[in-house]
């Protein structure tokens, strides 16, 4: 049964729906999450992101015509919010996607093939795993002038990867030693159906929830090297906010600029809390064993 | 052809030394890719300032930055290796000092900084993981427990650093914003320099703390459920044993081993995780000099602060294991004997 069949199973027998009943914190998750995806595909088109600056309108309080208030330049803070969000969503979901495709590959075929190619690309796991990442992360952001959200997400999954292709790894080996997989090579099953119809369906729940890892992790790292002011991106996000706001604009002595200092970080919380809730809510989904 | 067999303790060594070996690579190819000339650069710095000729001024700038084009790339490489198997990290490009003298000097606070936070919030998140495991039917106290660590995970330290600054810092101004010290008191071993350095590391140490301790929670109660589970604490408790005794002598001393493991890990991870907190609070640590090397493009900086931090995790690694072997004689790592 492949993972996609075996996963529409579990859609139609309602534990989806059942698991987000109970789970308030994962229903609570999957709403934001929804929230945070309208944000980001909707959004810009109903607010309009301001480019002119009047700095007499500079650091305004929230009102009717500015929801959250102005930012150092009197523009809209909550447009810049919205349409801020693409860029980390971009960032999250790109390094999470290069990641998972990146460590799947290396993972199985470690995994699989094992002997000496085992053994070589451990070792280089192992020497990704303790050089120090933020560091090099950083260096690398800058020194490539990154200037789009896709590059950025790969240059974090640069350091992302061999963690989850050690895991995928031992998931793997765990699998290969089970009696279903010999039953399968008795059988003289294909390798192709072994790999695809057997091993993977088995970590799909693994690669799920640290997708959603890496994602959060993915977010922590960019906007922190943003508030480095490293990366040139030039739009506005949540992490070029940030920078502005707490080290370049003073904002952060002028309690009327408090919105446009805190809506970022409130944003980057709720989305973090809300892939979090949901992993949790999925990791339910998956393991039977956890529900109640 | 005999195949070598390497102990498990031989192979770690290998292991930390091509780690070492691959964090020199980077950021020796990462000074060449640096663009612009910065030897000329600097060389005719040398000649305005202390009117040497170019030919010489040129020599002392190659030697200061280690770097030599003339030469071929591989002994470009083995020069600077074999330099920096003599202590020479080279001289820093903006602040015109040797780079080891910047990292003696940055490297204490870093410790001092990680040191404290790490003690707050290992100890917090022990206590609260344990009490949560034990008292998991108090649904209020489970609540509580739960809501910090949710809190503590979704949050990152630079952020509540942020936080932290702006409304204690800034508003109350219950703290000092930025440094490590105050300039008016006299740095060495007397009260108001120790008070001031204590006052000056309570914020950045909060921010961490608070966005460390939900970490240490979850994994003390999971080791904690863990231990609850076995069958050891059934027999305890139909001896009819205190609770007292089994908290402590039975839950608490096997619960505390894998947070404990994890403990030099968490401790090395600091010297490079530290950096956008310290640079929040322009705290002069390690963290900090790395900012500031990454900003103004300070690369035999960046070289040798990398270099810092890959020895510190490396040498973490191995000490890990160790601790593990010696806590635990059935984990055989071939070390620690």
């Amino acid at each position: 049964m492949s993972a996609f069949k075996h996963s529409l199973q579990l859609l139609r027998q309602n534990v989806f729906w059942e698991v987000l009943r109970h789970n308030r914190r994962a229903a609570l998750g999957l709403f934001l999450l929804l929230g945070f995806a309208c944000m980001a595909t909707v959004g810009p088109l109903l607010f309009q992101l301001e480019t002119r600056s009047d700095y007499l309108l500079r650091f305004q309080a929230p009102s009717w015509a500015h929801w959250l208030g102005t930012d150092y330049a009197g523009r809209d803070t909550l447009a810049q919010l919205v349409h801020g969000s693409r860029d980390i969503i971009t960032i999250a979901f790109s390094s999470a996607l290069i990641t998972l495709l990146l460590a799947l590959l290396v993972g199985t075929l470690a995994g699989l093939l094992g002997g000496r190619l085992d053994q070589w690309l451990m070792r280089i796991i192992d020497i990704f795993l303790t050089l120090p990442r933020f560091p090099i992360m950083a260096i690398m952001a800058g020194l490539f002038s990154i200037q789009d959200p896709f590059s950025f997400g790969f240059v974090l999954a640069l350091f992302y990867w061999p963690g989850l292709a050690r895991g995928i790894r031992s998931q793997i080996l765990t699998l290969r030693s089970k009696d279903f997989i010999e039953i399968c090579q008795l059988m003289a099953l294909p390798l192709r159906h072994v790999i695809f119809a057997e091993l993977m369906p088995n970590i799909v729940p693994y690669l799920a929830i640290n997708f959603i890892n890496v994602a959060r992790d993915a977010i922590v790292a960019s906007v922190g090297i943003m508030l480095l002011g490293i990366v040139p991106l030039s739009a506005s996000n949540w992490g070029m906010m940030l920078n502005l706001a707490a080290t370049q604009t003073g904002a952060i002595y002028v309690p009327e600029a408090y919105p446009y200092l805190l809506a970022p970080i409130a944003c980057i919380v709720l989305f973090q809390f809300a892939l979090m809730a949901f992993a949790g809510g999925l990791e339910e989904f998956f393991d039977p064993r956890l529900r109640g | 052809m005999k195949k070598i067999q390497l102990t498990a303790w031989q192979n770690k060594l290998l292991s930390g030394l091509l780690t070492i070996l691959a964090a020199t690579l980077i950021s020796f190819v990462l000074i060449r890719l640096m663009p612009g000339d910065f030897l000329e650069l600097r060389a005719s710095e040398l000649v305005q300032q202390q009117g040497l000729p170019y030919a010489t001024a040129y020599k002392i700038a190659s030697t200061q930055y280690q770097y030599d084009p003339s030469v071929p790339v591989w002994q470009q490489f083995f020069n600077y290796l074999s330099g920096l198997l003599q202590g020479n990290l080279g001289t820093s490009m903006t602040l015109r000092i040797p780079v080891s003298t910047v990292i003696w000097q940055a490297l204490p606070w870093t410790l001092f900084l990680s040191v404290i936070s790490l003690a707050l919030s290992f100890s917090m998140g022990i206590s609260l993981g344990i009490l949560a495991a034990w008292y998991r039917r108090k649904r209020w106290f489970e609540a509580l427990v739960n809501g910090l660590s949710v809190f503590s995970q979704a949050i990152p330290d630079f952020l509540i650093g942020l936080l932290l600054l702006v409304f204690l810092g800034v508003r109350l101004r219950w703290f000092p914003l930025r440094g490590a010290y105050d300039i008016s008191t006299d740095p060495g071993f007397n009260l108001p320099f120790l008070l001031s350095a204590l006052q000056h590391a309570i914020l950045p140490a909060l921010a961490f703390t608070l966005a460390s301790v939900g970490g240490w929670i979850l994994a003390m109660r999971a080791a904690a459920l863990q231990v609850l589970s076995e069958d050891y604490i059934q027999v305890a408790r139909a001896k009819g044993l205190k609770q007292r005794r089994i908290f402590v002598r039975y839950l608490a001393r096997n619960a505390i081993m894998p947070p404990v493991n994890a403990l030099a890990i968490a401790f090395a991870s600091m010297i490079s995780g530290s950096i956008f907190v310290e640079w929040m609070f322009a705290y002069p640590g390690i963290g900090y000099f790395f900012g500031y090397a990454i900003g103004n493009r300070d690369f035999t900086l960046l070289q040798g602060i990398l270099l810092v931090a890959t020895v510190t995790m490396v040498l973490a690694n191995m000490v890990a294991d160790a601790i593990a072997t010696w806590i635990d004689p059935r984990i055989d790592s071939g070390l620690g004997k």
